[in-house]
């Protein structure tokens, strides 16, 4: 069946998500939010998407400060962090490049991420571009650490990495990516190339399977329709001119 | 209600300055009022994120410091101003969390010195940030760190509201971090879309949306105040204005240029 890159990475967020109890979603967040909204269509009602930046799929009415109290009382099951790095012990930096503070270049900076990454019990990094630019053996600025000692109280933290190349899992306890699945066109030796750090893996990793007909099905339907709302450019690009082929 | 000008010359130079988040409410035709102005030293309190008018006043030159959990254009990209400050070392830093941010202020409503806090021990932030202290849980025998975050009460909090009465009483609906910020800030100025004919506090409906009058200081009206940013239920984002700001202000000159044609001229939106 033939699908594109986005509507592959949809899927597979999609799958991570799966018994999710709540999903939130960070702003300017298209292929994660959307990969929400899928799980939730897949779920016959047994999950809620609180997407930042829509009004019909964010119920928060007490301010900005509500999905942190929200998370900190534990009643959000997953959540999304990027970064402009990325290294091998799931360590994130979004402030910038270089010595602090004069960083070059200046990425916009750590958001929520130093506090939901504690909160949130499972984690899903996700980055589309895999580079040894972006996946770095060490970052230069930890915005959210990957790990913390066991004397520090934390609920959350990483479970999966999930790039325009790959999917990882991460192990807490060895504080280590292993790559689980490669998606289809590269190989496991291209994802070594492009990756700064080291990582364990199987043998034999497989192929990551694409979406379904059904999940393709729901997202070129309605989920093109509810995440326009929020993504209108994103779902004008990813979805209308599939919707006709379906 | 106050005229525009009037308003921006209740934010003295040095003063710290709460602004909201672009998504939330922005007084964009307040900012370019205090641009004209020429105010400086600035420290800048986003809350906890800000974009295109933390990038402008850093571009005009008034500002010293920013505190923010990030500072970004969102999907119209990084902050050019503010980058180039940062690089230059021209802006002092004091970078955050957002929920640090949201907490600092809630400590100032209670009028309380510190809010302890759970997560970010660990992160590099800390190690730059010697007002925020680690202490030990002090209410259990185990081992329990947390972080404490100093008060944050802002001089001036400033703000684009869709509606304002006629008592000083203005409606922010669900935007309610608007009302965190007037109630940790000393002094709040509102600019308002539209005004409401009759008392905000005087309809339940409305009431549960408003910020009474005790916390303004002042409030103008400024029809399009947000643009080229959005008013939720108003007007979207001017998609085609924040790609001329990107263009213009990758560089010193053109950012004089964009000035010069959208700010000093006092004719914007």
């Amino acid at each position: 069946m033939d699908f594109s890159r986005e509507e592959l990475l949809i899927g597979v967020l999609a799958r991570l998500l799966e018994g999710m109890g709540h999903i939130a979603v960070g702003a300017s967040s298209p292929i994660p939010g959307s990969a929400a909204l899928l799980a939730r269509a897949l779920s016959d009602g047994a999950t809620r998407v609180t997407m930042l930046g829509s009004t019909r799929d964010n119920g928060f009415t007490d301010g900005g400060r509500e999905l942190f109290d929200c998370a900190a009382q534990g009643r959000i099951d997953a959540f999304f962090l990027s970064g402009g790095q990325i290294d091998g012990g799931a360590n994130v930096n979004l402030v910038g490049k270089g010595d602090y503070p004069r960083s070059t270049p200046r990425f916009p900076g750590s958001f929520g991420s130093a506090y939901m990454y504690f909160m949130i019990p499972n984690v899903i990094l996700f980055r589309e571009e895999h580079s040894p630019r972006v996946l770095v053996e060490k970052v230069d600025f930890i915005s959210a650490p990957g790990t913390s000692p066991p004397s520090l109280w934390r609920r959350g933290g990483p479970v999966a990495l999930v790039t325009g190349m790959a999917r990882f899992s991460f192990d807490r306890h060895a504080r280590r990516f292993r790559l689980e699945s490669v998606h289809p066109g590269n190989t496991v030796d291209d994802v070594t190339a492009a990756t700064g750090f080291d990582f364990d893996r199987a043998p034999a990793v497989p192929t990551t399977p694409g979406p379904t007909p059904g999940m393709l099905a729901l997202m070129r339907g309605p989920l093109a329709a509810r995440i326009a709302e929020t993504y209108p450019k994103f779902a004008d690009r990813v979805f209308t001119d599939r919707m006709a082929a379906t | 209600m106050i005229g525009l000008d009037t308003l921006v010359q209740g934010i003295s130079p040095g003063s710290m300055l709460a602004l909201p988040p672009d998504y939330s409410g922005v007084a964009m035709a307040a900012v370019r009022a205090l641009i004209r102005l020429g105010v400086t030293d600035l420290h800048i309190v986003a809350c906890p994120s800000s974009g295109l008018q933390t990038d402008m006043l850093i571009g005009a030159g008034c500002v010293a410091t920013v505190e923010a959990a990030a500072i970004t254009l969102g999907e119209y990209g990084p902050a050019p101003c503010f980058a180039r400050a940062v690089g230059a070392g021209a802006i002092a830093l004091k970078d955050s969390t957002c929920p640090a941010i949201h907490a600092g202020l809630q400590a100032a409503e209670k009028g309380v010195p510190f809010m302890p806090l759970r997560g970010i021990i660990g992160s590099d932030l800390l190690a730059h940030r010697p007002d925020w202290r680690i202490i030990d849980n002090p209410l259990t025998e185990d081992e329990d760190p947390i972080l404490l975050l100093p008060a944050i009460a802002p001089d001036v909090a400033l703000f684009h509201a869709p509606l304002g009465d006629r008592f000083g009483n203005v409606w922010v609906g669900r935007r309610r971090e608007l009302i965190t910020m007037a109630h940790a800030a000393r002094h709040t100025l509102v600019t308002v879309e539209e005004i409401y004919d009759g008392d905000l506090l005087g309809d339940e409906r409305m009431a549960a949306g408003a910020l009474s009058a005790l916390y303004v200081g002042g409030v103008a009206l400024a029809p399009k105040g947000a643009w080229p940013l959005a008013l939720t239920d108003h007007y979207p984002i001017d998609g085609g204005h924040m790609e001329e700001y990107t263009r213009q202000a990758a560089s010193d000159e053109g950012f004089a240029a964009y000035l010069a044609d959208h700010v000093m001229t006092a004719r914007a939106a």
